[in-house]
């Protein structure tokens, strides 16, 4: 049975889940990304990071900057050997400047995951485990000592010393260490809320626990590598987009390295400073300073949706996601099933039936129940009555055991539950369940719903008086939702352990592309093995043990942390939230982070048309007088054009450090809309602004006496 | 008529002519390569050159296919030319030099056509009709093949295979060559084109005094030259000959050779790929910059203004007065946005941006539209690397006709887009650095530089038009501009065909609306802006100090 099915039956299983279905705080505007805060604060903290990153060894990974490095200690060499040339200081101080600017945009993306590390790192003192012997008495080892198999016992004020599935006891948890979310979920052994994770904290009662993870790499190790980035690897897209940085980069080396030659026949010699200015200029920087820092960001942005990826390449598939899976219960639907009519049954009115079903639903706590009041109160005008208004009434809560809930008052007894319930209670007082009773509930039940069966006990005897329609509802702007999936080119998929019938009537109502009904697990992974054979990336959310095998299988698992530790293990993200909602988020993450790149390279690459026009005349107008022809921005000297042309370069850097961090704005709209857009913005704007920064820098260089 | 509205409507005859060919042409090609019936006489080729034209190929066995059929090519080309002293039928000339040899024999394998020797003062009916006219047809084929490979590369899936060499090289000159070229042949022996084998004529000038002309199998070899974008000419003054291009129809036919093939690959690719309008999309893109080039090239040679040239009406120097300027423009661009290098006029009398322009299309990469074969193969290379860079732009890992561009794809592009700036900038760099080499250049200043940079351009993309001027039969460039024609040849060839593999091997992505559209008009403009601005950006230096600087002094 899969988790949902459970999920969806709460009337028998009234047990609190906190997280389920409540949006919490981290949540962005919906339906958008790029909500990333950026402190011009943090530039300033980073600079000793940014400088530590000079070395070497670092630098040799970015391809592109490792070149201005280089290109930073030539011209600082050879403005040592002739130290009275004050254009050759001025071109090594900002190639100086350009590196660590690069440097600086990565810390600054590190710098944000170092503070949640922190808070991480609190969680994770050194505990002390009490550990079971084998005969059933305990001893006390320190956390780290812990291996895989052993059983430790975690009471009331306990931290959890490591990883593990709750196998005796239920307690009460505070996981506000990992999710940020302070109030407590229950854990129990069994089922799918088993596991715990090391570092959190049991509130109440006594529970086992059995190891499952290696001290360091428990879950909490995991998260803080993974917000430090310390773990960070290049994904498959970064690394392709590297080697074509890389080779457009030798291709401007050669064009550079070769222009001595043409230039000394010309009748002009390039020194060294000119000709590394140059060089930085053409070679892609913008990009390739800012390559890493939109990863470490991409990674980020999701971090602060309370979202973990196990790896950045599970964030890059998310942008290529084509299929969605999504669990019916939670996420398409509100966890629970409202009340959406009254039926009565012949001789009773409808008003009759509203009236009693608030009665009798005034002590039942649980969401159905209330939705029941709200219903009553909407449509029929009841006032909702409080406990305390009518005197001398004795009130029946409802519990799993009874089904029902109601109230003895002035000599009438309400109840209101479960048709089973409801009848023998009916039956028992002697009653009669009229006919239309249980064609109505089947009737109900036939069309997806479920029935609940009021009745009364008063002067006339017992009888039903008629029943409650409960349905599932959708959520709210889901069919919106699923209509900017569609435009994006993803298809959705329902699950749901609910009959054909009942899948039917609720995905046409939620405008989902395609159903999976009395879902087993194994038809869930035949569907995500059917769809990866068409080519097509799969997503999905899951929480239970039998949901790890089609986890491991979906291209991005999405692994809810109220799940299973088996569930955590297979997914490559896992939803500190448990909204399962968030599968949408993550897509448009995931684009988010490609479209950035792809911006910033266009960007890139369009700048070096402008760099051109104030670098070659700059360069050889003195020996063929009509190339001052391309000086088509009118800059005011040789000198000023190239380190115009530095100082911008080195200068966009900084000025898109926000943009990469944030992300470029992202809407759901098909790919052509979204491309003109981009192009425009980026590629044009990219080709037009340095045109207009080098002339304005220029501008200002050229107010500087003695120039 | 106005030269200008006569150069125009040359221009919209020959889109004409090109767009009834494109259909039926394209098709054709297109049944060719998948069909898997052989006819007759390419069973007795299969059978004596031992050939199975049936096994499926993966990369690597078909790139030994080019490589030794090509290597084989080279050897013999090159014996002949060393042995031609003492072989009959060759009108009494006497042996090539070594290096003068290697160059030709190279020249003609790769589809270049580079010519260092005057061929009507060197080469002999022999040489010229069973060597260098057997190059012409079988080199054109060869890049054909290729191409053929990388599109069965996009089509094919999960299997690597990209068909059988021996069969596609067979079938490209039997089914498409062969019979083009003969059709062709006669058309220009009806404009006035020669086909004789006879020998040597002491004909009387003009001005008095006299001269030696002889006859030849000009026409075929004509009609080859142009249809397999090779460009060597019989004679020396290539199409501005009047014995290879008579008449201005014959001229105007000519274009129509070089560029009707090139052009109609694009139908074959789409047809290929089961999406015609991925091809037209590349056409599109071919199209606009082929017209783009032909319209700047015009303008610059009717508006350079001066006294001569306000007389004459354009810039006449070096250009054919039965042609006009007109013409010539659209000859000159055609000819270098493809890897013909046959010229009916001289590209270093050309105003000093006409030059740049020649220059520029050859830097392209000349995919616009290219060389048979060797100009869609180029072409779908630079639509990898914009889709790479688009395709992130729409929020999805980048694909390519339902393929994934990614590490190991983006690689061979990457590498492929390195070679022919890499052999044209450090060549050109280490001419103009050694003391030697400069001494073949005519003239000074940045028309000289010019010179140097156009031969290494031409020879490094297989062009081998030359701007006239610089002698190019000594050591240095005989050998230097060898290895450019070798290497601008076959390394591209080898990133296609493992990127064709590459391709070949992979499952494909279904299309949805979130994928990049690659067959609308917004793509075709972003291929064509990335073409231009990375082509651009590469060889700005050296242009500026070339043609820019001779073309902008006054």
């Amino acid at each position: 049975m899969t988790t949902d099915v459970k999920k969806q039956d709460s009337m028998s299983t009234p047990t609190l889940a906190p997280h389920q279905d409540a949006p919490t705080g981290h949540k962005a505007p919906e339906g958008r990304v790029g909500a990333g805060l950026f402190d011009p604060k943090q530039l300033v903290k980073s600079l000793p990071d940014a400088f530590r990153k000079l070395d070497p060894r670092v630098m040799v990974k970015s391809p592109v900057m490792f070149v201005v490095l280089v290109g930073s200690v030539l011209t600082t060499v050879f403005s040592f050997k002739d130290p009275g040339d004050w254009f050759g200081w001025t071109i090594s101080v900002w190639l100086w400047l350009t590196v660590i600017f690069a440097n600086l945009a990565e810390a600054v993306a590190e710098g944000r995951g170092k503070a949640q590390a922190d808070t991480l790192r609190k969680a994770k003192t050194d505990t002390v485990a009490r550990r079971l012997r084998g005969n059933g008495s305990e001893e006390q080892v320190p956390g780290t000592d812990l291996k895989i198999g052993d059983l430790v016992v975690c009471e009331a004020g306990d931290v959890i010393p490591g990883d593990g599935d709750v196998v005796e006891g239920v307690a009460s948890v505070d996981e506000s260490a990992i999710t940020g979310e302070s109030a407590p979920v229950i854990r129990e052994s069994g089922g799918d809320r088993s596991a715990v994770t090391g570092g959190t904290k049991v509130l109440s009662d006594r529970i086992v626990v059995k190891i499952t993870t290696k001290p360091g790499e428990t879950f909490i190790d995991r998260m803080i590598n993974l917000v430090e980035g310390a773990a960070r690897q290049k994904t498959p897209n970064e690394i392709a987009l590297n080697i074509l940085l890389a080779s457009l980069t030798i291709v401007f080396l050669l064009a550079v390295a070769t222009l001595p030659p043409f230039a000394d026949y010309a009748g002009t010699h390039l020194t060294m400073v000119v000709l590394v200015a140059l060089l930085v200029c053409l070679i892609p920087t913008t990009i390739g300073a800012l390559l890493s820092a939109i990863g470490i960001a991409g990674m980020d942005r999701l971090v602060q949706r309370n979202v973990l990826a196990m790896s950045g390449r599970a964030v890059e598939a998310a942008g290529d996601v084509s299929t969605l899976l999504l669990d019916k219960t939670g996420t398409i639907t509100l966890g629970n099933r409202q009340a959406a009519e009254f039926v009565p049954v012949s001789g009773t009115t409808e008003a009759e039936v509203a009236d009693a079903a608030q009665l009798s639903s005034l002590a039942d706590e649980t969401p159905e129940g209330r939705s029941v009041v709200v219903l009553a109160k909407e449509k029929y005008g009841l006032r909702e009555r409080h406990q305390g208004e009518l005197v001398a009434a004795e009130w029946i809560t409802f519990t799993a055991q009874t089904r029902m809930s109601g109230v003895d008052v002035d000599g009438r007894k309400v109840r209101k539950g479960a048709a089973g319930s409801v009848i023998a209670w009916v039956e028992e007082r002697g009653g009669q369940v009229a006919d239309d009773a249980d064609t109505i509930a089947n009737r109900i039940s036939e069309a997806g719903g479920t029935p609940l069966l009021v009745a009364v006990e008063d002067a006339d005897g017992a009888r039903v008086l008629g029943v409650i329609h409960l349905k599932d509802v959708v959520k709210e702007g889901m069919r919106e939702r699923f209509e900017e999936l569609r435009r994006m080119g993803i298809k959705t998929v329902m699950i749901t352990g609910d009959n054909p019938l009942t899948a039917k009537a609720i995905a046409e109502e939620a405008g989902v592309d395609d159903f999976l009904a009395e879902a087993t697990p194994e038809d869930k992974m035949a569907l995500i093995k059917r769809e990866q054979a068409g080519g097509k990336l799969v997503a999905m959310t899951g929480d239970g043990t039998n949901d790890a095998p089609a986890l491991a299988q979906a291209d991005v698992g999405v692994a809810m942390n109220t799940g299973t530790s088996a569930a955590k293990e297979a997914g490559n993200m896992v939803d500190l939230d448990s909204n399962p909602t968030k599968l949408i988020e993550i897509v448009e993450i995931g684009k988010q982070l490609l479209i950035t790149r792809g911006a910033l390279t266009t960007f890139s690459i369009a700048n070096d048309v402008a760099k051109y026009f104030a670098i070659i005349p700059a360069l050889f107008a003195a020996v063929y007088p009509g190339l001052d022809k391309l000086n088509i921005m009118g800059l005011s000297s040789p000198d000023s054009a190239i380190l115009s042309a530095v100082v911008f370069n080195a200068l966009i850097i900084v000025a898109l450090v926000p943009l990469s961090l944030k992300g470029v704005q992202y809407r759901p709209v098909s790919a052509d809309r979204l491309l003109r857009r981009n192009l425009t913005v980026y590629g044009l704007g990219g080709l037009v602004a340095p045109f207009i920064g080098i002339k304005l820098i220029d501008l200002l260089i050229s107010l500087i006496p003695g120039l | 008529m106005s030269p200008v509205l006569a150069g125009v409507l040359q221009l919209l005859a020959l889109i004409a002519a090109l767009a009834l060919a494109y259909i039926p042409l394209g098709t054709y090609m297109a049944k060719v390569y998948s069909s898997d019936r052989h006819w007759r006489v390419e069973k007795w080729i299969y059978k004596g050159i031992g050939a199975d034209p049936d096994t499926q190929m993966r990369w690597p066995a078909y790139l030994r296919g080019v490589l030794a059929f090509s290597a084989v090519g080279v050897l013999f080309l090159y014996a002949l030319q060393r042995l031609q002293g003492v072989l009959p039928g060759s009108l009494g000339f006497s042996s090539i030099d070594p290096d003068q040899a290697f160059n030709t024999a190279v020249s003609f394998v790769t589809n270049t056509n580079w010519q260092s020797y005057y061929g009507e003062q060197a080469m002999g009916h022999v040489v010229q009709t069973a060597g260098l006219a057997v190059q012409n047809f079988v080199s054109a084929a060869v890049g054909i093949a290729v191409a053929v490979a990388l599109v069965r590369g996009f089509a094919r899936s999960r299997s690597g295979e990209l068909g059988n060499f021996w069969a596609d090289l067979v079938r490209g000159v039997v089914r498409i060559l062969l019979p083009l070229a003969a059709v062709a042949a006669v058309v220009l022996v009806a404009c006035g084109a020669i086909q004789n084998f006879s020998g040597i004529h002491e004909v009387g000038q003009f001005m008095g005094g006299s001269q030696q002309w002889n006859g030849g199998a000009v026409a075929s070899q004509e009609a080859i030259k142009e249809l397999g974008t090779n460009g060597g000419g019989y004679f020396n003054a290539n199409s501005a000959h009047p014995f290879e291009n008579p008449t201005p129809f014959s001229n105007l036919f000519e274009i129509f050779l070089i560029l009707v093939i090139p052009f109609a690959l694009t139908r074959t690719f789409g047809l290929m790929v089961g999406s015609v309008k991925q091809g037209y999309a590349i056409l599109a893109t071919m199209g606009t910059i082929w017209v783009g080039f032909v319209a700047l090239m015009m303008w610059t040679e009717f508006a350079h203004h001066g006294p001569a040239f306000d007389l004459a009406g354009g810039a006449y120097e070096g250009k054919e007065v039965r042609f006009g300027v007109g013409a010539s423009s659209i000859f000159a661009t055609s000819t270098t946005l493809t890897s013909t290098g046959a010229v009916d006029s001289f590209h270093s009398s050309f105003t000093g941006l006409g030059g740049g322009i020649t220059m520029l299309g050859m830097m392209l990469g000349e995919i616009a539209p290219g060389g048979t074969g060797s100009g869609l193969y180029g072409m779908l290379i630079m639509a990898i690397i914009a889709v790479f860079i688009a395709g992130l732009m729409v929020g999805r890992t980048p694909e390519y006709l339902g393929k994934k561009i990614s590490t190991r794809e983006i690689k061979l592009a990457a590498c492929y887009i390195l070679i022919t700036p890499a052999l044209v900038l450090i060549f050109t760099a280490f001419a103009m650095a050694l003391p030697t080499p400069a001494n073949s250049m005519t003239n000074s200043g940045a028309h000289g530089f010019s010179e140097i940079l156009y031969a290494y351009t031409s020879a490094s993309n297989n062009n081998g038009s030359a701007f006239a001027g610089l002698n190019a039969d000594t050591q240095w460039f005989n050998t230097t501009l060898g290895l450019c024609m070798l290497l601008g040849r076959f390394l591209p060839m080898v990133f296609v065909l493992a990127l064709a593999g590459s391709l070949a091997e992979q499952q494909p992505v279904p299309a949805t609306a979130g994928t990049l559209r690659t067959e609308k008009p917004l793509f075709t403009g972003l291929l064509v802006g990335a073409i231009l601005i990375i082509t651009g950006l590469t060889y700005f230096p050296a242009l500026a100090l070339g043609p820019l600087a001779e073309g902008l002094a006054s």
